[in-house]
């Protein structure tokens, strides 16, 4: 029997019963469904996530001190690294956190004390005004660059260069404002405020430095500058802890959390797709199920089908391309909805969520596998059975 | 073309052994009309499962052409009634949702023919049996006599040497059976080998040549010419048997 006259057969029956196969498909249509969303939605978080971490540079090291115990890294000692063996801008940076306030309006803001290295380090744009200069650090005052998000809550508006607020004690003055960023998130620069490291220092008393970031002067190079920031801070700071792996620093690279992310994601999304693929299986039971409910209820027709002439081999096609049929068909079904609902949920979530190539094919490649696998015992079942027992069959 | 030597088979029923045909021997010859007469439980039912190919002998030696299909194959057996025997049920088996047309097409579906060659077959076999102007109709849009025409259509189409017909009439009325006779003797005619399993002697009158199986065994196995020979010979065997089964 030729194979398209095997197909024919099989869609015949299948639509010959549309009830029960749709009910039959609705197993492997929600399964292929919610395979793609979960592992497409995962898919673009991580894209969009990338994406803005490789906007902050490959040749970025953030540096962090995580030793209790008390440091002497001061400015001076961070300005002779600066371009020494692989080593570009450094911009150091003294953290804090206060409430601003400005006509009986207040903000909460995180308080970067900076130099004027972080513009570039950190790819940092002001919108209007100026960002923090040397001659503010070196006479420490108490100027600042605000998040929108402050200006908006102290002020209304985000037009405030040369208005003034107070914050740590003291009444800064705005000299610029940072571009909006829209994010919520709780390091967003919306709220950050940027000061003077000097003024910092003293309003916060901090005088070590215990974060910095840096940048090489090429991403090539970005091995050697983490060896030169070793070496310095190796001399710096005596590890405290028993454990070898802890110095007592981090330096940490984008690539470094790039992959890091990447990992966690892929984990993710192998897990979302796993759990996902519980209800394909059940799916595909349920497509066993009514397979050998078919087979009992044909006998009869199994029988005719082998006293003209039919082959085990053609009866055993026939079911199992029926199996299949409804499996991909589902599989189909259940991938165009998927990518229906992404295109819905990339509007919702405001994220570009698409149907990869890989997705689809891995769907369909499992609805597939899916049909093979539980339509090949009924099948086989049906290609055994014996023509004068099949005929005899009420 | 049939040749059937000391062939035995027996079946369990119930934990016990019944020898549904008992060494058993019978030659057909090509081109013959022959009728297979015996009660229910007689064996004929089984002798025409192992004659179609679609049950195998326990013991003897069946000879279809010359070939010993004793030793054939699962495989090498459905190849067989594809190709060398048409069927014809007493329950017509057609498969209700396909078409008188397609349900004649199914054999030669099986053989791997084309679909217009086929198509061009199966029209000319319901042409031969009548039926030309419901080739596209579904069994249960036909009236019995009609579905047992498209069975036989279906047993032609392949241009078997051997038609098998069991029982071909037991469904239909007198008028239909009559049809389906004269249809059965016309492809006699044209040079088809027929083999007809009937228990109704009066049905069996329509072919040449007569056995009955009583038990599995043949009781009688003659060819008359004369119809009403052959109905005064019935009778004296039915008494016979009949004494048999009473005592």
């Amino acid at each position: 029997m030729k194979l398209t006259q095997a197909v024919k057969m099989a869609f015949s029956a299948i639509l010959s019963n549309k009830m029960r196969s749709f009910l039959t498909m609705l197993g492997i249509i929600i399964g292929v469904l919610s395979v793609t969303l979960l592992v497409s939605i995962v898919q673009g978080a991580t894209d969009s996530v990338t994406v803005q971490l490789e906007g902050l540079g490959g040749n970025q090291l953030i540096v962090a001190v995580t030793t209790p115990q008390t440091t002497y890294i001061t400015l001076d000692d961070l300005d002779n690294l600066q371009n020494k063996d692989g080593i570009g801008l450094i911009a150091p940076v003294i953290g804090g956190a206060d409430t601003a306030k400005a006509d009986g309006k207040s903000s909460s803001v995180s308080i970067s004390g900076v130099l004027e290295t972080s513009l570039e380090v950190d790819s940092i744009s002001v919108v209007s005004g100026r960002f923090i200069q040397q001659s503010d650090n070196d006479n420490r005052m108490c100027v600042a660059v605000v998040g929108a998000k402050i200006a908006k809550d102290l002020f209304g508006h985000t037009d405030v260069v040369g208005s003034n607020f107070t914050m740590l004690g003291r009444t800064f003055e705005i000299i610029g404002v940072l571009e909006e960023d829209g994010t919520v998130s709780m390091n967003s620069q919306d709220s950050t405020c940027y000061i003077p490291i000097s003024t910092a220092s003293r309003l916060l008393g901090q005088t070590s430095i215990r974060s910095f970031n840096a940048t090489t002067t090429s991403v090539e190079e970005i091995d050697l500058g983490r060896q030169t920031i070793e070496n310095f801070l190796g001399g710096k700071i005596k590890s405290s802890s028993a454990d070898s792996e802890d110095k007592g620093y981090t330096i940490f690279n984008m690539g470094d959390l790039l992959s890091a992310f990447d990992s966690v994601m892929t984990t993710m999304s192998l897990l979302l797709g796993g759990i996902a693929s519980i209800s394909l299986i059940v799916g595909g039971i349920g497509i066993m199920n009514i397979m050998l409910v078919s087979v009992t209820e044909r006998t009869r027709e199994i029988g005719i089908r082998k006293a003209i002439g039919a082959q085990h081999s053609d009866i055993l096609i026939q079911f199992l391309i029926e199996a299949v049929a409804i499996s991909i068909t589902g599989g189909v079904i259940g991938m165009l909805l998927g990518a229906g609902l992404l295109q819905v949920l990339s509007g919702i979530m405001d994220m570009t969520l698409n149907l990869s190539v890989s997705v689809s094919a891995l769907a369909l490649g499992f609805s597939l596998a899916i049909g093979v696998i539980f339509g090949i015992y009924p099948a086989n079942k049906a290609a055994k059975l014996k023509p004068i027992d099949a005929l005899r069959y009420e | 073309m049939i040749e059937l030597k000391n062939i035995s088979k027996t079946y369990e029923l119930g934990g016990e052994t019944v020898h549904a045909v008992d060494k058993l021997s019978l030659t057909i010859e090509e081109h013959e009309f022959v009728a297979i007469i015996g009660a229910s439980g007689s064996g004929k039912s089984t002798l025409m499962n192992i004659i179609g190919c679609l049950d195998a002998v326990d013991e003897g030696q069946y000879l279809l052409r010359g070939k010993d299909i004793s030793s054939y194959s699962e495989r090498q057996m459905a190849t067989l009634r594809n190709r060398e025997i048409g069927f014809v049920f007493q329950q017509f088996n057609l498969l209700a949702k396909l078409t008188a047309l397609e349900n004649v097409e199914l054999p030669l579906v099986y053989q791997g023919m084309g679909l217009s060659a086929r198509k061009a077959r199966a029209e000319e076999a319901l042409i031969r049996v009548g039926l030309e102007s419901r080739m596209h109709h579904r069994p249960n849009q036909l009236s019995g006599g009609q579905q047992q025409r498209v069975a036989v259509a279906r047993a032609l189409v392949t241009r078997p040497a051997l038609i098998l017909a069991d029982e071909p009439t037991g469904n239909l009325d007198s008028k239909s059976s009559k049809e389906i006779l004269a249809l059965l003797h016309e492809l006699f005619e044209a040079g088809h080998t027929i083999l007809l399993i009937t228990h109704d002697s009066h049905i069996a009158a329509e072919a040449n040549r007569r056995v009955r199986l009583v038990d599995g065994c043949i009781v009688s196995d003659s060819k008359y010419d004369d119809e009403a020979a052959y109905l005064a010979e019935e009778k004296k065997l039915e008494k016979i048997c009949g004494e048999a089964i009473g005592s």
